[in-house]
């Protein structure tokens, strides 16, 4: 009985398939598997070149951001003015390198409001089913039922065009569709016996909930944030277009949009650049979002657990 | 290889085999790592050759090669496989699903999984038979369809052939999978571990059906298991398998009586036995997997018998007598040893009552429900000190859901009193005082989910140190150190995560986890039904020694009746939600009194005592 050979072994599903940390965390190997999918390696290069450029922009634009540098609707003048000017004489190109900082990061910040928000009604509710679950998702059906934007709309026509309050109620109005993430995988993972353990030894709830589901379902939050991202840059820059976000003079991208599309037949690079930058930085977390889907289903598929 | 086919017994001329297999070799793709090697079988006409191994044997690789089918990520690299003289492997396309299904047929281990949710159950029997054309007409296939189904003891009317696959219980839907293996009368068939989801009376039955078929249509069966009590009166021949090579093959009967094998001979002794003559024997360690495997024999790390040859050169195949095959440098001197080595006698004075104990945990007139359905009904009984109690009973019958209801784990209602100490315990365990959770503690019958995958095993067993005691670290890591003695696993562990120990390390440490709140009460919930069957000794072995040496109340969950003489002094055999008979073991197992303990008793398959002789 006591001559167990001590030395350990792995006893995988598949046999030599030699993921040892396939079990303790599950991220990381989603995003060493989304990685080697070309689409992820393309997402990433397109995220970090914007983001590279938002951070940059500002000390390598040629002037200042509320300088007028010529008449309004300037076309573009090599090397002067690469882009021309807009609609009251400012350099386009500059205010272009100034303007992703605000959609970037507000996005970010909206998300991971979402995301915290979410997962933990979403662990709550999976967790403690019965009446707390029933309620708590039929309020989330109620905020499911508007379109995000005209739920952050109508705070924002009450409350005032507030940056905060923005960030504030994309985060809310991602919340329930996370929850609803969050939800799902934690009511598989709460019927396994691991959690049973915990119950029977008397841990409670809070520490049962944070310690021991939360890291089985970080996969697909991780799937849920890159997704939500993408919502959140085109949310973030809807609004500041329809002027609820960053006021003028403030560089910005959704507001450029607005500010020039009077002049666009005879301009069309303030309006068309910040369109084509917003464009493609949601195709880069959309392939990034869809790289760790699809490594994700690949990753379940391939072991038979969640 | 060389070739053996002329050496089979003279009764049996070579005309009649039936499936050759030689030299067959199945690698995982990429790597080229060996699953199985120089695996060569024969079987004749209206033979059963068992295929017997542990999980990572490779015998499941081997069973699906037969029709040339591989999983994702391995391939066959060498070897024959001939059937009537036909090579199965280089068939084209065509060829081969002209024969699969029809000379040679495959039973898999979970028909559930095999049958299509979505049609009728005649309509998938008779598909069968028209795609492989049988008989000239559709009333032929007609008759056909309902003589198979009297075969297999199933009804063959229209409401009955109208039924979908989940309508139809467990047993019957691997009837319908046998009918469907033997429709198109095959020349071979390949079972795999067809009867491992069944209870024991379904699997007597199925067994029954299987030795029929093939006795009657003379068809050459490979049943593939784990179990050697399965085969036990089932096959004709035995093959033996580990780490991906036959070790040693002969006739049932040679091979129990005197392996030649040292494998052979300790898997024999990790049987449970249920005449409860023979102490169960785990083999310590566990099977190693591809890519793992030790060079020389891959044996020799279990082995008692290794020798320094062992470690360095894998030994030839032997012939000792005409169709006796084996390989092991030492079967000589290990074929000459029998009684000694394997045959331990139970020590009975363990299962005799001394002194009336106290009770510890009764049970009185409980009744538990499961949303509204009342699935236990009207259960008395008593847990004493340090004794062991045995509840046995096959899937459904409660004995799980009376487990969970005294460890407050089943969340629905509970009527009656469970008492632990003389006092009423709470329905719920969370509503239990800190004491009482301490004093009883739940084995779960998984350890691949009752373990936390993302938690190193120093996380999992400090889990009831903090909830149970005010430790310091230094305090915390001895009792760790301590379980983990007690569990027979180094300390070095505390560090791993559970996917980094097999199924039978993780056992342990769920059993340590248990014990780190020095419990006086341990519940254990069908705590070796994942594991094999000589890693599953091994854990019967250690839980009996803990119970004695720590004088704990153990309440012993179990659908194996013979393995509750290895552990328990008293049993009580649930069937229905009730609890149909009680009493020491040894009375209930020589001289059951209900109906119901009699047939499971008749039901359980046992190895003949062959071994007694000696």
């Amino acid at each position: 009985m006591n001559d167990e050979i001590i030395v350990s072994d792995s006893e995988l599903v598949e046999p030599a398939v030699v993921h040892a940390d396939r079990r303790r965390s599950e991220w990381l190997m989603t995003i060493r598997e989304a990685w080697r999918m070309g689409r992820t390696k393309i997402g990433v290069g397109i995220f970090a070149f914007i983001v590279l450029l938002a951070i940059v922009g500002p000390w390598i634009a040629p002037y200042s951001p509320t300088e007028f540098v010529a008449p309004p609707f300037s076309p573009a003048d090599i090397p002067k003015m690469w882009l021309g000017s807009d609609y009251i004489g400012h350099d386009v190109l500059t205010r272009v390198l100034y303007g992703g900082r605000t959609v970037i990061l507000l996005s970010l910040a909206a998300t991971v409001i979402g995301l915290g928000l979410g997962v933990t009604l979403g662990l709550i509710t999976g967790y403690a089913r019965r009446w707390i679950d029933e309620s708590v998702m039929r309020i989330l059906d109620v905020v499911l039922a508007f379109p995000q934007i005209v739920l952050t709309l109508l705070f924002v026509s009450i409350v005032g065009p507030k940056l905060w309050l923005i960030v504030l109620m994309v985060g809310i109005s991602h919340a329930p569709r996370i929850a609803r993430v969050a939800r799902a995988a934690t009511l598989e993972v709460a019927q396994r016996d691991f959690v049973h353990a915990a119950e029977a030894f008397g841990v409670a709830r809070t520490k049962i909930l944070f310690n021991e589901i939360m890291p089985s379902i970080t996969s697909p939050l991780l799937v849920e944030f890159g997704l939500r991202l993408t919502y959140s840059i085109g949310l973030i820059a809807a609004l500041s277009f329809l002027g609820f976000g960053m006021q003028p003079p403030a560089a910005d991208w959704g507001l450029m949009i607005n500010e020039n599309r009077i002049g666009i037949v005879i301009q069309p690079w303030p309006v068309f650049v910040p369109v084509l930058l917003i464009g493609i930085l949601t195709i880069g977390t959309n392939l990034i979002a869809d790289g760790l889907g699809r490594a994700l289903i690949g990753i379940e598929r391939d072991t038979g657990v969640g | 290889m060389e070739p053996t086919t002329s050496a089979g017994p003279a009764t049996t001329p070579e005309r009649d085999v039936v499936l050759m297999v030689e030299g067959l070799r199945i690698v995982l793709d990429p790597s080229g790592v060996d699953i199985d090697d120089e695996v060569s079988l024969v079987i004749r006409r209206g033979e059963v050759l068992g295929l017997v191994g542990e999980s990572a044997s490779g015998k499941t690789t081997v069973a699906t090669s037969l029709l040339d089918y591989q999983r994702r990520g391995a391939k066959i690299a060498a070897g024959h496989v001939e059937i009537d003289g036909q090579d199965i492997l280089s068939m084209g396309p065509a060829a081969l699903r002209a024969v699969r299904g029809g000379a040679i047929s495959y039973v898999p281990q979970d028909s559930s999984a095999a049958l299509n949710p979505a049609l009728r159950i005649g309509t998938q029997l008779m598909e069968i038979l028209e795609v492989h054309g049988f008989g000239a007409s559709a009333a032929e296939r007609e008759a056909r369809l309902a003589q198979m189904m009297a075969e297999v003891l199933l009804p063959s009317d229209k409401v009955f052939l109208r039924r979908y696959p989940h309508q139809l219980s467990g047993g019957q839907q691997q009837r319908v999978a046998i009918a469907m293996a033997f429709a198109n009368r095959p020349k071979v068939i390949v079972l795999d571990e067809p009867t491992t989801a069944l209870d024991v009376t379904t699997q007597a039955h199925v067994l029954d059906t299987i030795r029929d078929l093939t006795r009657s249509y003379g068809v050459a069966a490979l049943y593939v298991t784990h179990d050697l009590a399965v085969v036990s009166n089932l096959a004709d021949r035995i093959a033996v398998m580990y780490a991906g090579r036959v070790v040693e093959t002969g006739t049932r009967d040679e091979l129990f009586a005197a392996g030649h094998h040292p494998y052979t001979r300790k898997l024999l002794a990790s049987i449970p036995d249920i005449t409860g003559e023979r102490a169960l024997r785990g083999i310590p360690g566990w099977a190693p997997r591809p890519g793992r495997r030790p060079s020389g024999c891959a044996f020799t790390p279990r082995c008692d018998w290794a020798v320094d040859r062992c470690h360095e050169e894998f030994p030839p195949v032997e012939e000792p007598s005409p169709g006796r095959r084996v390989r092991c440098w030492r079967w000589k001197e290990v074929g000459v040893q029998v009684a000694d080595l394997d045959i331990h006698l139970r020590d009975k004075s363990l299962s005799a009552r001394d002194t009336e104990e106290k009770t510890v945990i009764s049970v009185r007139d409980v009744a538990a429900f499961y949303q509204r359905k009342e699935i236990l009904h009207g259960i008395t009984t008593g847990l004493s000190e340090r004794r062991c109690l045995a509840l046995v009973g096959e899937s459904g019958s409660g004995k799980t859901t009376l487990a969970r209801c005294i460890a407050g784990l089943h969340p629905h209602k509970i009527v009656g009193d469970i008492e632990f100490g003389g006092k009423a315990l709470a329905r719920d365990a969370r509503n239990r005082p800190r004491a009482t959770r301490q004093a009883i503690q739940y084995i779960f019958q998984s350890p691949y989910s009752s373990l936390n995958p993302r938690k190193t095993i120093g996380q999992i067993l400090s889990q009831p140190l903090r909830v149970f005691f005010d430790l310091s670290r230094d305090e915390m890591e001895g009792r760790m150190e301590k379980v983990l003695e007690q569990v027979a696993l180094d300390s070095s562990l505390l560090s791993r995560y559970p996917d980094q120990l097999s199924g039978g390390e993780r056992q342990r440490v769920a059993i340590a986890r248990g014990l780190a709140a020095e419990p006086m009460v341990l519940i254990c919930d069908e705590v070796t039904s994942w594991l094999d069957v000589s890693v599953q000794a091994a854990i019967i072995e250690l839980l009996a020694g803990l119970q004695r040496e720590m004088g704990l109340s153990m309440l012993f969950v179990t659908h194996n009746l013979a393995l509750v003489r290895s552990i328990s002094q008293e049993v009580a055999v649930m069937n229905e939600g009730r609890i149909v008979e009680y009493g020491g073991v040894d009375a209930v197992l020589e001289d059951p009194q209900a109906d119901y303990t009699k047939k499971l008793l008749s039901d359980t398959p046992t190895i003949p005592a062959v071994t007694a002789e000696a």
